[in-house]
């Protein structure tokens, strides 16, 4: 039994609701069923009753003149020449005299006038039984003898207060069931279209409703290892509470993947603070040594009693060292330093300083900065923050492609700058998205691999953020600043 | 209209009668007599069972047939019981009647003898002892002393007085020879109670029974002849005392002319008789002695 339980929506809701109507008609089907039979058998005693009081009167005088013949035409007249077809058709009339001995029947050779009653078989015995013991009220006397396919009633005859003898109606039952099988079939032919109409609407009602659950069901299989996808919004665009559930769960769909990028951040920020503070630590450390080695090769470099094997050697060394410091240098970004605020002309720099590679790589550039002639913000990290993401921009290009440039304040924020960067090389891949502001993370030749980490270390010192993503078949960069102390909406 | 004024005014003579009638069979030809049929006095006749009286479609035949022969409306009174319409005749309520053999002696010098009708070419019938089908062993009255029994109506001779006969002529009581016995009232209901098992054993009318098992066989049938009577004269058509000479001759004429015109012979070919002929008052005498056997005449 439990399997029935554990099967799927998509046919529990059918089979149950199928099941239920059948099991509905079924019992409104048996009730009027049993009904009608009822009412059959009250119509046949209704029917007994009218027929016994006319017979028992118009049979009366011919009990009083012992007229026979009469009485056999009176019996016979409601008797079919053929087997009885209806159940208020009568089977038999018999009229018993006062001895209860036959007087006349309707078939006299089955029951022959003067027989005795008891003589007739079980059922008549019985009914005369009942006959002997019928008080006044129990007239008309109904009787169904046990285990018998017959129905009686039966009235006295009575003429002027003289009780002159009785009369009994016979019914076949076996009429009643032919009769009562029709209507079972009937009502089976009504339930059946019934059925046939209800079934196929309660199959799709069932299965429009059980499709969604069972999408939902799979779809929560899923977690907590993956966020699952919202439901499609036309799986049931209805607000029952099954429509309620669906929109909570998109709703919770959306919260998961909302908190699920949230923590990759968070991740993602803490580990480049670390890095950060990591690269800091290193370069602190190594930049004091650095200096006195600086210092020391500058200061041998003034002797001239040098032979010129070492001092080329110094000079090695003094480059070496050179290229240590600008390494270290671009690691510790320094900018707590004195800052202008932004103007029109840092842009125009910008613009004639990218010329060359521009051109270089027959880039098409889309210039489109609009701003005040000045700005709230350190010029010089907004140079290099500019500097930077063009010059990536224009690397990764494609030869003869496009790059874009954007620069305003945010939609409806006055104090946010935003800068939005777009190429059209090959679009970043997720494990590119995932480490793409670490230093060296680069793996594109000729760069240093510290551009965006500086570009985001810059950024993120400023308060801002930096983000990157595929859009529209272009690399996009954004980057927003704050023109203030209020910091720019994640939005 | 004026063929109207030559009809025949009741009680004339006879051989005007009989010009008239001359005459009608001429206008007969041109389709006026249906129309003039309507005068005169009516012809009242009392129908018993001593034949299928419940042919209402034959009898209404009958009627109009013998209204055209006569010239005369005529009115047929069908009772159920010989016993009525014998009231009927003594209150003269009828000018003529068809009835029982027995009736007929019991009415005595009340009513005249006017035709017997021809029965197998003659002027007799029988009374049959008859018992259900499937009562093989009853052959004879003897069988069924103690039984069930149906007579006709206690004025028909085969239906009643001839069985009765038999038994006292067995030297048996009839009165207490059966268990127990009915009337059916009428010859072809002593029939249907014999083939419906109502009753063992009935005495019928040998004329109806035969006639029956032509008409109805599903009816007789059901039911075997296990004996048959002496003859006894045919049940007879009679006028009241007081019926005119004039009437009597006029309806006697038109009985014994029924054979010759070929719409009698077609009545009489559903009736199941030949014609009639006058017959004589010797015809009944083997009646008139069962009568006396039982002190009644």
């Amino acid at each position: 039994m439990r399997w029935l339980f554990n099967l799927s929506f998509r046919r529990k809701i059918p089979l149950w609701t199928s099941f239920l109507i059948g099991v509905s008609i079924f019992a409104v089907g048996a009730a009027l069923m049993a009904r009608a039979y009822d009412d059959m058998k009250r119509a046949v005693v209704v029917s007994a009753d009218n027929l016994a009081h006319t017979l028992a009167n118009t049979v009366a005088p011919t009990l009083l003149h012992e007229d026979v013949w009469r009485a056999f035409e009176i019996v016979r007249s409601p008797i079919r020449a053929k087997a009885p077809k209806t159940p208020v058709d009568v089977d038999a009339v018999v009229v018993l005299g006062r001895d209860r001995t036959v007087f006349v029947s309707s078939h006299p050779a089955a029951m022959p006038m003067l027989s005795e009653l008891a003589a007739l078989g079980a059922d008549w015995r019985q009914l005369g039984a009942e006959i002997d013991e019928a008080t006044n009220e129990k007239w008309p006397l109904v009787l169904e003898p046990v285990g018998s396919n017959y129905l009686y009633l039966t009235l006295p005859v009575v003429h002027k207060d003289a009780q002159l003898g009785h009369l009994i109606l016979r019914y076949s039952k076996s009429v009643f069931h032919p009769w009562f099988i029709d209507t079972i079939w009937q009502a089976l032919g009504i339930g059946l279209l019934v059925l046939a109409v209800l079934i196929p609407i309660n199959w799709y009602w069932g299965s429009r409703m059980a499709t969604p659950l069972v999408d939902l069901a799979q779809r929560m299989e899923l977690m907590p290892e993956k966020v699952p996808d919202p439901l499609p919004p036309e799986v049931y665009p209805y607000h029952d509470e099954l429509g309620q559930l669906f929109q909570a769960y998109d709703r919770m769909v959306l919260a998961l993947r909302d908190k699920a990028a949230l923590e990759n951040e968070a991740i993602k920020s803490e580990r480049l603070a670390a890095i950060g503070q990591l690269t800091a630590g290193i370069a602190h450390e190594i930049n004091n040594p650095l200096a006195g080695l600086i210092t020391v090769v500058d200061t041998l470099k003034l002797r001239r009693d040098l032979d010129p094997r070492v001092l080329r050697n110094l000079d090695l060394i003094d480059r070496g060292l050179m290229q240590i410091r600008d390494t270290v240098a671009a690691l510790l970004v320094q900018t707590k330093v004195q800052a202008r605020p932004l103007n029109q002309h840092d842009l125009e720099d910008i613009h004639t300083l990218i010329q060359p590679q521009v051109g270089k790589r027959r880039i098409k550039l889309d210039w489109s900065a609009t701003m005040p002639a000045e700005l709230p913000a350190p010029a010089s990290l907004v140079r290099q923050i500019l500097i930077n993401l063009l010059l990536n921009a224009v690397e990764a290009a494609a030869e003869g492609g496009h790059v874009s440039l954007w620069l305003g304040r945010k939609d409806g924020e006055e104090t946010c700058l935003s800068i939005v960067v777009r190429n059209d090389g090959i679009l970043l891949g997720d494990e590119q998205l995932a480490h793409l502001f670490e230093p060296f993370a680069s793996a594109r030749a000729g760069g240093h691999g510290l551009g965006l980490w500086v570009t985001y270390q810059i950024v993120t010192q400023l308060d801002g953020c930096i983000a990157a993503r595929n859009v529209n078949g272009e690399v996009e960069f954004v980057v927003n600043l704050p023109l203030g102390d209020i910091p720019c909406s994640t939005a | 209209m004026d063929m109207e004024k030559s009809i025949p005014l009741p009680n004339r003579n006879r051989r005007r009668w009989l010009i008239s009638s001359g005459y009608l069979a001429a206008a007969g030809l041109i389709g006026l007599t249906r129309k003039s049929q309507a005068t005169g006095r009516k012809i009242r006749v009392g129908m018993t069972p001593a034949f299928l009286h419940d042919q209402h479609g034959l009898l209404d035949e009958w009627r109009a047939f013998m209204a055209d022969s006569l010239q005369r409306p005529v009115e047929f009174l069908q009772r159920d019981s010989y016993r009525e319409t014998m009231d009927l005749l003594r209150l003269e309520k009828l000018d003529f009647a068809w009835i029982c053999d027995y009736p007929y002696l019991h009415l005595g010098k009340a009513v005249r003898l006017m035709a017997v009708p021809l029965y197998q070419g003659r002027p007799h019938y029988r009374s049959f002892l008859i018992v259900r089908k499937d009562n093989a062993q009853a052959s004879s009255m003897a069988d069924l002393a103690g039984a069930i029994f149906a007579y006709a109506d206690p004025y028909s001779n085969t239906g009643y007085l001839a069985p009765r006969y038999e038994i006292r002529q067995m030297g048996r009581d009839p009165v207490n020879y059966f268990r127990k016995t009915f009337f059916t009232w009428s010859h072809r209901k002593v029939v249907e109670a014999v083939a419906s098992g109502l009753a063992q054993g009935g005495a019928v009318d040998s004329y109806i029974w035969e006639t029956l098992s032509h008409v109805e066989p599903a009816v007789t049938d059901r039911t075997r002849v296990i004996s048959r009577s002496p003859e006894y004269g045919f049940p007879p058509f009679v006028s009241h005392r007081s019926t005119s000479a004039a009437d009597f001759q006029m309806m006697q004429q038109h009985l014994l002319g029924t054979a010759a015109s070929e719409k009698g012979r077609a009545l009489l070919a559903r009736l199941h008789l030949d014609g009639f002929i006058k017959g004589s008052p010797t015809l009944y005498d083997g009646v008139a002695r069962m009568m006396r056997a039982f002190g009644e005449a």
